[in-house]
């Protein structure tokens, strides 16, 4: 199964990026083989709505599951509507990310966990 | 004619100034263009007679006729749409955060399958009436929301041609203040003689020469702070209108939400120079 982790690097040693719409890197990972494709994000940068950019992105690469940090309402709506579950609280690297998604130790939420905009730099830092 | 008072920071003595030229002067018109923060109600202390509400026009979606090309997304700067188009054979579905939206009328122009139409979204109002003869009019923008230019143009749409008109605009630089002073035949700019009230006053300079509108400044509590603000006005050679010094009887009216040309009749004639100057400038 596909699923896709937010990233601070392009590879499955990277950190996993706590923001889901401005993280630096979607890594589009197979379960089960490991194997992976990695997406900068271009979205970085927007003034905003940045979540519902990322959101459509990922939409895109057919994947079911979104694994990150903390995720905000604008996004969390778009992905839901793209019926694509969230599990939040991820931290280390992507590789570690993807094993614990593995063993089910992520709970998938049903609600944004921070509020909008706060992938800004400066703002909650 | 129409004169914007405006500042590039808050708190300068901005309404001070415009709701005292205003009283000082005949045949007026006063918009209070802060529609965040409308305060010159609280000096003119007019008489409302009507309400209109404020709106923005926002797309809406008719899903039968959506193919979910994605164009209206894609086109929106401000991503207040999204659209997830069908997989696996399950339908696609938009998403419209009409928070996000800037009324800008893009998505519903180009979408090819004339999908969009567009509905009012209420985000404040506005209301008019007059304090003696002075006709007013302010909008105030719902708490929560963010798009103010909407219901700015709404309170420009009462502008009164045949009176001198005065616009409050809110403070700073950005899309708001443009939106309120754009159209102007002079701004007049209220500035205090202090380093960061200097900053901001370069910034505003900056804009009103690219909206190419006249201005002169206005240096409020000019007996405090420094000179420097004297110096700059006089090396970009801009007009200083009027000087206000700082009196402890001024401040103490305003917090009491006098204005000054009421409680001290003698300065009326200052902001009927003040006016003068404005319109020797403009011949
Ligand atoms: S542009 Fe029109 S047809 Fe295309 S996704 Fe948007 S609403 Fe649907
Ligand atoms: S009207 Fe403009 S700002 Fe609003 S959704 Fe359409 S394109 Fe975006």
């Amino acid at each position: 199964m596909k699923i896709c982790v937010t990233s601070e690097g392009s590879s499955l040693d990277s950190n996993v990026d706590p923001r889901f719409g401005r993280c630096q890197y979607f890594i589009i990972v197979d379960t089960d083989t490991l194997e992976f494709e990695s997406i900068g994000n271009p979205n970085i940068e927007s003034m905003g709505g940045a979540g519902i950019q990322s959101a459509q992105l990922v939409a895109s690469k057919k994947i079911k599951v979104v694994v990150t940090g903390n995720i905000g309402p604008n996004a969390f709506q778009t992905l839901q509507a793209a019926g694509i579950e969230v599990f939040t609280g991820a931290s280390g690297t992507v590789k570690e990310a993807v094993n614990k998604y593995k063993k089910g130790e992520f709970k998938a939420v049903s609600n944004p966990t921070v509020g909008s905009k706060s992938g800004i730099l400066g703002k909650n830092k | 004619m129409i004169i914007s008072v405006a500042s590039g920071k808050g708190g300068t003595g901005k309404t001070t100034v415009a709701v005292n030229l205003a009283l000082s002067l005949n045949n007026v018109q006063f918009l209070d263009c802060d529609v965040e923060e409308p305060n010159a109600h609280i000096f003119l202390k007019p008489q409302i007679k009507k309400q209109n509400k404020a709106f923005i026009p926002v797309p809406e979606i008719d899903e039968s006729k959506c193919n979910y090309c994605g164009k209206c997304a894609k086109v929106c700067v401000y991503n207040a749409i999204a659209v997830l188009p069908g997989q696996d054979g399950k339908k696609g579905s938009n998403l419209i955060f009409a928070h996000l939206c800037h009324g800008c009328g893009a998505c519903s122009a180009l979408c090819p399958q004339g999908a969009i139409k567009e509905v009012n979204r209420e985000i404040g109002i506005v209301e008019s009436g007059n304090c003696g003869k002075i006709e007013f009019v302010h909008g105030k923008l719902n708490i929560g929301e963010a798009m103010s230019p909407p219901v700015i143009r709404q309170v420009k749409e009462h502008i009164n041609s045949n009176k001198t008109v005065i616009i409050d605009a809110p403070p700073g630089t950005s899309c708001p203040v443009v939106a309120s002073v754009k159209g102007s035949d002079f701004c007049v700019l209220v500035t205090e003689p202090t380093p960061f009230g200097l900053n901001d006053l370069i910034l505003a300079v900056e804009v009103l020469g690219k909206l190419k509108i006249p201005f002169g400044v206005v240096i409020n509590r000019s007996d405090l702070g420094n000179n420097k603000t004297e110096g700059y006005c006089k090396q970009e050679n801009i007009l200083v209108l009027m000087r206000i010094p700082f009196k402890k009887e001024i401040a103490m009216a305003y917090s009491k939400g006098e204005p000054m040309v009421k409680v001290f009749p003698e300065y009326k004639k200052d902001f009927v120079t003040l006016y003068k100057r404005i319109i020797e400038k403009k011949r």
